[in-house]
């Protein structure tokens, strides 16, 4: 059991995975407001894992502190570690930037570049780095091929990005964060805007990436955690409002022996 | 029975008041058109007459009395305000843009909340206070009126347009695009550059052309500072000529001739802010951020 010192008794990740990421006393704050309390947790490298809870508890929030994306909202700040194979991405002498180059982020809205067309959404990461021209044709390729988005956008890559349908465009955003070839990839409720076609194409799409590459997945939708991941973190509001991690575990012991009352209550649709 | 004749009543008063209120502000919507109506036909009216191939082409003729010299042309204006304009375009437009720019992505710290309205301030000022104070600075200084003094003092009255514009626009882009750039690890001034002023390009350009006009149109600045030359000149550190300046000297001059001109010469510049808002129109159509 890890985190054991903590007074948390309900988190049940295996000890013998293996971390890509680990939570240590990772605490979240808007100015003086405590928005997720005091987490320890390890994100096991290569799976997905789901992080589930009724709305407002937190859940976006913590996946995006995890690549320091929340300090773009005034006023948001961190306490605790959160080590990336052991390196502390909070360590002041670590620039956020490389920290979101190494972890990706997928959001809620399909967000491609308007301006922009397909091709030059997918390489605008690859910019930053200054890649040639060459180099730059290739890697768009293969990232719309993992994104499983080549065939259909192949003949167009000059045409708008946002031209395409949600589905298409989520895809688009996924093949645009790999294509920086980032080592974990933080997706925030990515089908929630899309169609049961769509949300079904980006499901099978994380099933493959998880193969190469580790994904951690904000849904409030608990068929889909089911349906998608490997291990499930359960979060609620606690007594003082802040948003806490109740249990984590495996995916299938979740949900169908979970440790905890609150937890069963939100899996049966008790509330939440 | 009764109550459907009231209801009738009421029904009827409300439509009439509706026709009242609609016809008041159809009236006013045309009074407010009538001024702008009136100048275009009125100066294009006086002003069509005088331009001519020589009126573009040749510069200040003197004139005596009796003679029948035409004048000559306005070239030494138009030369003249496209050198002193297209200086303080250079001047403003950078400077403008750039502190939109820092207004709009740094919107609400104690920094910009002064030089928003500092700049709001500034756009307000009148011109002439801005010529005088161009005049001092840098034509007692440098004891000589020139075109560059005349170019600093339209860039001060341009900055501001161009500042606010473009952190209008700046802020209609969506937060979305600006996370998009920020996941993938591009620091604040690459989401910037690479993202949000293309988004926002057409804007950007709408408020340095609104700029331009205003400038283009300016006197009162010009008249202390560039004072005014009836050579044709390319120096900008000595007096020049510009339409606005030319059309307001011979309108004093009791020459029929140069009268006529100063009327050409406001031909040329309505021409131009009626162009470049044309033009304005166009492009804002044709793509804007939503």
């Amino acid at each position: 059991m890890i985190a054991s010192q903590t007074t948390n008794t309900n988190i049940y990740m295996p000890t013998d995975v293996d971390a890509h990421l680990v939570l240590d006393g990772l605490t979240i704050y808007y100015g003086a407001r405590e928005a997720v309390a005091k987490t320890d947790l390890v994100i096991p490298r290569k799976q997905v894992t789901a992080i589930i809870g009724p709305s407002g508890c937190g859940k976006s929030t913590l996946l995006r502190s995890l690549n320091r994306m929340h300090e773009t909202v005034a006023g948001a700040h961190a306490e605790g570690r959160v080590l990336l194979d052991g390196e502390d991405m909070y360590q002041s002498d670590i620039d956020p930037i490389l920290v979101r180059r190494r972890i990706g982020m997928v959001f809620q809205q399909p967000n491609p570049l308007r301006a922009r067309t397909i091709a030059d959404n997918v390489s605008i990461g690859l910019e930053l780095d200054g890649i040639g021209r060459r180099a730059k044709q290739a890697a768009v390729e293969r990232a719309l091929k993992r994104a499983a988005l080549w065939d259909e956008v192949s003949d167009r890559l000059d045409r708008p990005g946002i031209a395409l349908s949600g589905g298409q465009q989520q895809r688009l955003c996924l093949a645009r964060t790999l294509a920086v070839e980032p080592e974990l990839i933080l997706m925030d409720e990515p089908a929630s805007a899309l169609d049961p076609i769509g949300t079904l194409r980006i499901e099978e799409l994380i099933r493959d990436l998880v193969s190469e590459i580790t994904i951690i997945i904000v849904t409030h939708n608990m068929q889909q955690a089911a349906r998608v991941s490997d291990y499930t973190i359960f979060m609620t509001l606690n007594e003082h409002g802040s948003g806490s991690v109740i249990e984590a575990g495996p995916t299938q012991m979740i949900f169908t022996a979970p440790k905890n009352k609150l937890t069963e209550d939100y899996i049966t649709g008790r509330f939440g | 029975m009764a109550q459907a004749t009231t209801m009738g009543r009421r029904y009827r008063r409300r439509v009439f008041v509706n026709r009242v209120m609609l016809t008041l502000t159809v009236v006013a919507t045309a009074l407010s058109i009538i001024p702008l109506v009136l100048i275009i036909f009125y100066v294009a009216k006086q002003g069509i007459g005088s331009i001519s191939i020589d009126f573009l082409t040749k510069t200040f003729r003197p004139i005596t009395f009796g003679s029948t010299s035409t004048g000559g042309g306005v070239l030494h204006a138009i030369v003249g305000s496209a050198l002193i304009v297209g200086l303080s375009l250079l001047m403003a437009t950078p400077i403008g843009i750039m502190a939109g720019i820092y207004l709009a992505e740094y919107p609400s710290n104690s920094a910009s909340t002064v030089i928003r309205f500092c700049v709001d301030v500034l756009s307000a000022m009148p011109s002439i206070v801005v010529g005088v104070t161009a005049y001092v600075l840098i034509v007692q200084r440098s004891k000589s009126f020139s075109g560059v003094a005349g170019s600093v003092a339209l860039v001060v009255l341009m900055v501001p347009i161009i500042t606010r514009t473009t952190e209008e626009i700046l802020r209609l882009v969506p937060q979305a695009a600006r996370e998009a750039a920020v996941a993938l690890g591009a620091p604040k001034w690459r989401t910037t550059l690479t993202v949000v002023l293309p988004m926002a390009l057409s804007g950007v350009a709408t408020g340095v052309l609104l700029a331009f006009a205003r400038a283009a149109g300016e006197t009162a600045p010009l008249l202390v500072t560039v004072l005014g030359n009836n050579n044709l000149t390319f120096d900008l550190f000595g007096p020049m000529q510009a339409l606005p300046l030319l059309a307001y000297r011979y309108t004093e001059q009791p020459y029929q001739v140069l009268n006529q001109q100063a009327w050409g010469a406001a031909f040329i510049l309505v021409v131009i802010v009626l162009g470049i808002n044309i033009m304005v129109r166009i492009t804002t159509r044709a793509r804007s951020p939503r």
